[in-house]
């Protein structure tokens, strides 16, 4: 099937660096308790915000992007965390009960 | 992610190889695993190694216990074989397609297994049996067995039960079933086999379009898939 696959993270994200645009991945890399997206699944930002993909049900991407627009500037790699006892979280809404790892990096 | 890593990945999976990718979560360094080659600045230790490539095995990304590492595991996609390039066909493909299977249609029917009626999806004119035996089904691959007729059923159903496949669907109803099963147990095909096949097909969610038809195939898969409990309704808000 040559329809593009609407989980084709990695592809998009590839062909935005070739078009010279800044990119950064966020991974899910564990999850506890209810989540709404399983390990592995990704994000992909462009520098002006563009997103493919998804690390939550669309609670933490908010607060993802940021993270993933720093990264992109930096080139440093870093662990987020979100969960009902963190603040943050709770302000951009993990209601589900879950905490999630999502690990945010450049792609160079 | 570092740029050779990252196209080396990506031609990796554009040639449909199972690789994984390992990377420490504190320092961000990481290993693309290939078969035997190991491309990144990640060193592993022969643990961490076995446990990547079981991780990979096992198609289950994750962190490694008692490790800062994570392992993405990239396999190929799942694949649908569906034999019968029928009306609910048409409608299957699609829908497996988005949920992201890699769909072939098999009917040696010329008239049937059209480009016009099956755009953009790989279909093999062949014999169901020969073209199942080529396409060599392990077990992430499902089987949706749909022409209706024993000819081209039965023989497509006797390579699906050898075969490893996760899911092994058959279109028809409790009684075209009752004489499936006995025509498939004179042809000397086993109890325990038998039983692997999906039929009447689909989860009963009171389909009756072919699109609806179609919808409850894919769930039948979906919950094979995962290993899922039957579904039970839901009971109604009071």
């Amino acid at each position: 099937m040559t329809m593009m696959h609407n989980d084709d993270v990695l592809g998009q994200a590839g062909r935005w660096r070739d078009e010279g645009r800044k990119v950064a991945l966020a991974t899910v890399v564990s999850t506890w308790g209810s989540s709404p997206r399983p390990v592995g699944s990704q994000l992909a930002v462009d520098e002006t915000g563009n997103m493919v993909g998804s690390v939550s049900g669309g609670c933490i991407e908010g607060a993802v992007v940021l993270e993933a627009q720093q990264a992109m500037e930096s080139g440093a790699t870093k662990l987020l965390e979100f969960g009902v006892t963190d603040e943050m979280a709770w302000e951009v809404g993990l209601a589900c009960g879950g905490t999630v790892r999502v690990f945010v990096e450049r792609l160079d | 992610m570092k740029r050779a890593l990252f196209d080396s990945l990506q031609a990796a999976r554009a040639a449909k190889r199972p690789v994984a990718v390992v990377t420490e979560l504190e320092n961000g360094q990481q290993v693309l695993l290939d078969g035997d080659t190991r491309a990144g600045d990640l060193a592993l230790n022969e643990t961490e190694l076995a446990l990547a490539n079981k991780a990979l095995a096992d198609d289950r990304s994750g962190p490694l216990e008692e490790t800062n590492l994570f392992v993405q595991v990239f396999n190929p996609p799942l694949r649908l074989i569906v034999v019968g390039a029928v009306h609910i066909a048409q409608l299957l493909v699609p829908i497996a397609a988005l949920a992201g299977y890699e769909v072939v249609v098999v009917d040696p029917r010329q008239a049937w297994a059209t480009d016009a009626r099956f755009p953009e999806v790989r279909l093999l004119t062949e014999w169901p049996d020969d073209a199942l035996r080529a396409l060599n089904p392990d077990r992430r691959t499902a089987i949706a067995v749909l022409t209706h007729d024993p000819k081209l059923d039965d023989p497509a159903l006797g390579v699906a039960l050898a075969s490893p496949a996760f899911y092994i669907g058959a279109l028809g109803s409790k009684r075209t079933h009752a004489k499936r099963l006995a025509r498939l147990r004179e042809a000397g095909i086993d109890e325990p086999a038998l039983a692997r096949i999906h039929a009447p097909i689909g989860l009963a969610v009171g389909a009756k379009s072919p699109a609806e038809i179609a919808i409850s195939i894919l769930a039948q898969v979906t919950q094979e898939l995962h290993g899922a409990p039957p579904l039970v309704k839901a009971e109604a808000h009071k």
